[in-house]
């Protein structure tokens, strides 16, 4: 099933002679459980791209679609429900809320979604289990190390069920070994069925992926096919 | 130790990356044997077995406290192919670069596959060969982003667009 459905967009700022494109043409199809990473250099229109997927900017030519659902077409409110309900950012920063724990802050996104508070933090307290920080539940964000505020602000991100993942840098911060972890978890969300979208200069980080697409001054500029096989690989060092 | 259970236990360790010819191994120990750096002595069935001496962990601790020497250039057929690619106008150098860093992360994708399962099977050595070479795969890919910037600039002090991956333009061209 197609989660994320990019189809021709582009997004120019500005109008007229002095219009700057930031993306051009651009279509890019995510099914559920699949893990798609976009690399380019800076101002190759990565962060454009992740903020019309996660309908935070609105496309000037072509359609953004969720779920089947044109973005366009939906009001500000319902826009607003609908990415709420759908979407899940993970940014460099883990951006947790200081004064709550770490299940409290993962608990706030399902009362959000209009889970009473009771259910939420019983929700917040299984997600983290699940996710190996159950330790971590009662600590606040000053109490927790880079590595555990990522995954943190993960949980957060896909509590209540989310279809579509959309990270920006999530592992700039972070040590080689901690990223892979965190990397790990966002891989795990794939296999659960999430969609993931993760824009990122880190060509390790993007080899997690299913498939690895590459921006270019807006435009795509070739993209990685499904996977070789480890046969081949294994040829020249085995 | 027999000579056979040497070169097992060394492919195991190794995580049979680093396969060993049997003749090999037997030439090194006479070798060894030679410059006192090891013993040998006969079993009861006449093989021969081995051990280290003194001087052989002296020698083996310097090995372990001296890096491994680098290769000082190493042979970069991509390197090659670049500059020819440039010079000879031939072919379309971002295009090339493209290709190559489309394979390499292709390449990159399955070795991360492949550290996955050996994460799960707690396979510590092959881990350790296979972060290796991401970490190698990696360093390709940041050269050639490199590349692309550097031939990027060169476009630009010369007062033409800077090359899109994939498209037919004419490459570099660079008079001699």
């Amino acid at each position: 099933m197609t989660v994320l459905d990019i189809d021709r967009a582009g997004r120019v700022y500005g109008s007229g002679p002095l219009g700057v494109s930031a993306l051009d043409d651009v279509s890019l199809r995510v099914r559920a459980g699949e893990f798609v990473a976009v690399m380019g250099p800076s101002g190759s229109g990565k962060s454009t791209l992740l903020r019309l997927a996660g309908g935070l900017d609105r496309p000037t030519s072509g359609r953004v679609r969720l779920a089947g659902r044109d973005l366009a077409s939906l009001d500000e409110a319902g826009l607003a429900a609908v990415l709420r309900q759908q979407i899940g950012f993970v940014f460099q920063e883990a951006n947790l809320l200081a004064g709550l724990t770490a299940a409290e802050n993962v608990a706030l996104a399902l009362e959000l979604d209009g889970v009473k508070p009771r259910a939420a933090l019983a929700g917040a307290d299984g997600l983290l289990g699940s996710l190996g920080l159950g330790a971590v539940r009662g600590r606040f964000p000053a109490q927790l190390s880079g590595g555990e505020q990522q995954r943190v602000a993960i949980a957060r991100a896909v509590a209540g069920g989310r279809s579509l993942l959309l990270a920006d840098e999530p592992t700039g911060a972070l040590d080689a070994l901690t990223g892979e972890s965190v990397m790990g978890l966002l891989r795990e969300r794939c296999a659960a069925g999430c969609a993931l979208v993760l824009a990122t200069h880190n060509v390790r980080h993007a080899a997690w992926a299913d498939r690895v697409v590459f921006l270019a001054d807006g435009r795509l500029a070739g993209e990685t096919g499904p996977a070789a096989g480890p046969e081949c690989l294994l040829g020249s060092v085995r | 130790m027999h000579g056979y259970g040497l070169k097992t236990e060394f492919e195991a360790a190794t995580a049979d990356v680093w396969p060993l010819n049997v003749g090999q191994v037997y030439t090194t120990l006479s070798r060894l044997e030679r410059d006192g750096l090891v013993s040998a002595e006969a079993d009861a069935d006449g093989q021969k077995v081995y051990e280290i001496t003194g001087a052989g962990r002296d020698e083996l601790r310097r090995w372990f406290e001296t890096p491994v020497p680098r290769e000082v250039v190493p042979r970069q057929e991509l390197a090659i192919k670049l500059v020819f690619a440039m010079r000879s106008g031939m072919a379309d150098v971002a295009g090339v670069l493209q290709q190559q860093r489309l394979a390499t992360v292709r390449a990159l994708q399955d070795v991360t596959r492949l550290k996955a399962t050996a994460e799960s099977n707690g396979d510590l050595a092959w881990l350790l060969m296979l972060d290796g070479l991401v970490f190698q795969a990696e360093a390709e890919v940041r050269w050639l982003d490199m590349c692309q910037a550097r031939l990027a600039r060169e476009h630009t002090a010369a007062g033409r667009p800077p090359q899109r991956a994939g498209t037919a333009e004419p490459a570099v061209e660079r008079s001699s």
